[in-house]
């Protein structure tokens, strides 16, 4: 049994459709959440990014979110949307400085896609470089939703590993989720399913 | 000078022309004739009553009078903006951030100007007074409306841009300055195209009028000019309180945007 203290702690979240809800993730750790459309997986990561009001606590690393100004907790426990938002021109002005070109190669992603219009991108392409563009904010916790819904079987894997990667040499937890019963067998530390606003540990 | 007095029948030949307007756009199915009529008769009835209200006034001058009828068409106009905008927030928000930002610029501006460059005795003179803030109100609420509109439109159709934004750590005021600068300029545009064409273009309103009744051009030009900066300040300090206060109020204390707050029309 690991005795480090827990990284992500949720305590008695509530929301209109959802909870309460307690759960801790230590670092390092991957939970799965499954369940039908319509269950609130999306609104339980929202929640947990402080986009949506709710009753409860989280704490990153014993510090209650309410006391950590709301960008530096939104950098720190990094939400990716099933469908990314691009504002600019091209994918390198969402970019810091510097590109990312060991995490990008690994994606299968090169530095030419950066300079090409975002409109020109395929969907699989945006998704992979939204993920990228998270984890420049180096996130202890990482909420995904639906990561690999636009991707193809090769670049699946390659997100997987990337994750995975992350998660254990960061090392982050990771809140993921996912429709696909075989992904959760492969990326999954933990699952759970979410049922009528109930998570039940699988 | 040599003023035209207009009798009833003059204004009753142009209330013609009017009412000829609304038989065509009846004819042609238009579906605004009634509205241009009920517009058309509020005009008359406003304007002689507050032809009536001014004569009163001008006989006695009283502070509090003045101030009073200020304040009636402060809460006029604070309406006129809030009906005017498709997406306004929900309950007395939807009002006050129209009347606030118009008292505090259009009341500022009008103030400053009697004061400091009128400098007239008493200041408050409602002969200057009540038109110079009827100019500032009508402009001003014409610049809050549009850019209100424009920001919680914005905020409603790229929210989710503005929650990506959010997501990967961006504050809300920089997560929503596009939307902010583009309502600011779209309120103001109209007074500075205005002031573009004045003079070559068109002849505004206001120095016609002048010169209409009898004074010197080039003094219904001072007029004018001055009018038009006073209108351009008060606007342009009403559209940026309005769209400081108003995007602010989209979001909560956790910085998060609460579209919630905003009407849905149906």
């Amino acid at each position: 049994m690991s005795q480090a203290p827990p990284l992500l702690q949720i305590r008695e979240l509530l929301l209109p459709l959802l909870g309460p809800v307690t759960l801790s993730l230590a670092a390092g750790e991957c939970l799965c959440v499954t369940g039908p459309s319509g269950s609130g997986k999306t609104l339980f990561l929202r929640a947990l990014a402080d986009l949506d009001p709710h009753e409860g606590e989280v704490y990153l690393q014993d510090v209650p979110a309410h006391t950590i100004a709301p960008p530096q907790w939104r950098r720190q426990v990094g939400l990716l949307p099933p469908e990314s938002s691009w504002w600019l021109r091209t994918a390198r002005a969402h970019f810091p400085a510097q590109w990312p070109a060991e995490p990008a190669a690994r994606l299968g992603l090169d530095e030419a896609v950066l300079d090409r219009p975002v409109a020109r991108l395929s969907s699989g392409e945006r998704q992979r470089l939204a993920l990228l563009r998270l984890l420049a904010n180096r996130p202890h916790v990482l909420l995904l939703d639906e990561p690999t819904a636009n991707l193809d079987a090769d670049n699946t894997q390659r997100v997987e590993a990337l994750i995975a990667g992350y998660r254990q040499q960061h090392p982050a937890a990771v809140i993921w989720v996912s429709h696909d019963p075989a992904q959760v067998r492969r990326v999954a530390t933990r699952a759970v399913r979410l049922v009528d606003g109930c998570l039940k540990e699988q | 000078m040599h003023m035209v007095i207009l009798d009833n029948v003059d204004l009753a030949i142009a209330a013609a022309l009017v009412l000829l307007l609304a038989l065509l756009s009846w004819y042609m199915k238009t579906g605004i004739s009634r509205q241009l009529l009920v517009a058309a008769v509020r005009t008359a009835l406003q304007l002689t009553l507050i032809g009536l209200v001014l004569k009163v006034l001008f006989a006695n001058a009283q502070p509090g009078w003045v101030a009073l009828l200020s304040l009636f068409m402060l809460l006029i106009a604070g309406r006129e903006v809030m009906v005017r905008q498709e997406r306004r927030f929900r309950g007395w928000w939807g009002y006050a951030v129209g009347a606030v930002s118009m008292f505090l610029s259009s009341f500022a501006v009008t103030i400053f100007a009697l004061v400091v460059i009128l400098d007239n005795a008493p200041w408050y003179s409602p002969q200057y007074a009540i038109p110079l803030l009827g100019m500032l109100l009508g402009n001003t609420m014409n610049g809050i409306s549009i850019a209100m509109d424009r920001l919680n439109q914005a905020a409603w159709d790229q929210r989710q841009v503005i929650e990506a934004r959010l997501m990967l750590g961006e504050r809300w005021d920089t997560a929503m300055a596009e939307y902010r600068h583009k309502a600011i300029r779209s309120g103001m545009i109209p007074m500075i195209n205005a002031m573009a064409a004045a003079g070559v273009v068109s002849l505004p309103g206001m120095m016609t009028g002048q010169i209409l009744a009898g004074s010197p051009p080039v003094e219904a030009v001072k007029y004018q000019i001055l009018v038009m900066f006073l209108i351009t300040a008060g606007t342009g300090l009403g559209t940026l309180a309005a769209v400081s206060i108003g995007s602010r109020h989209l979001f909560d204390q956790r910085q998060r945007l609460c579209l919630d707050r905003l009407h849905a029309p149906d």
